[in-house]
């Protein structure tokens, strides 16, 4: 075995510690920011001024 | 028949995460999260159901990123994403890498190679999946997520031994853990 070969338990370990930082972010609690503008979507659909410019300013 | 749009708050949090690990800086990957969320729930109509929804909605994050909000990262000097701060804030006995020199090897990775190795060996893609999320071929992405390993491995020096104790530290870590909780 040459010392540079890289084994399944490496890359394993490289997986394991990425999922788990991974992890503990998706896991965390959603900003209000989002849960607001999920909010404002289902009300009012997609605020004005991103890819549709002028709907009616009501 | 379910709006596919009631499903979109399910992947934020796995959004938040890739948008994390292509932009280290939290301010920026939420923003970029609102945008790719806004671009999805305006086409919607773009999504085909009973496909993959987590990988057309990891591909609208990354065009966003790739559209504008790489150049933004790019003039702010100060990285502090919260993966990064995840990955710097273990101590390192406790059964993980060298959480700052994984962090480092990490923050060192080429764009492509990072969010192949963050897709395929984090976010549970298959290697197909990857590809259409990256709009590459299969073999690229696979040889992209070997390049990735073996750079971090040749970053932090890591060798088999090495390798070894930790695992064995990781597996009574996370059973000390949960003997803790019980």
């Amino acid at each position: 075995m040459t010392r540079a070969k890289r084994t399944s338990s490496v890359d394993t370990t490289i997986d394991e510690n990425l999922k788990r930082a991974f992890d503990d972010v998706a896991s965390e609690p959603l900003p209000s920011r989002f849960t607001d503008l999920l909010e404002q979507l289902k009300t009012e659909g997609a605020p004005k001024g991103s890819d549709q410019e002028s709907d009616n300013n009501s | 028949m379910s709006d596919p749009r009631d499903e979109l708050v399910e992947h934020l949090g796995p959004m938040r995460a890739f948008a994390m690990s292509l932009t280290r800086n939290s301010a920026l990957a939420d923003d970029m999260v609102q945008d790719a969320l806004v671009k999805a729930w305006t086409n919607i109509d773009k999504f085909e159901p009973g496909t993959n929804m987590r990988a057309w909605l990891f591909t609208i994050l990354r065009n966003t990123y790739y559209s504008h909000h790489r150049k933004a990262r790019r003039e702010v000097s100060d990285t502090d994403g919260e993966l990064a701060a995840s990955l710097a804030k273990k101590p390192d006995h406790d059964g993980r890498l060298q959480m700052r020199d994984f962090h480092t090897a990490f923050e060192k990775l080429p764009d492509e190679q990072r969010e192949a190795l963050v897709l395929v060996g984090a976010g549970g893609f298959s290697y197909e999946e990857a590809a259409e999320t990256c709009g590459v071929a299969v073999g690229t992405i696979k040889s992209r997520v070997n390049r990735a390993r073996a750079r971090l491995v040749e970053l932090m020096h890591l060798d088999e031994d090495q390798v070894l104790e930790t695992t064995d530290a990781v597996t009574a870590g996370i059973v000390s853990a949960n003997k803790s909780v019980a």
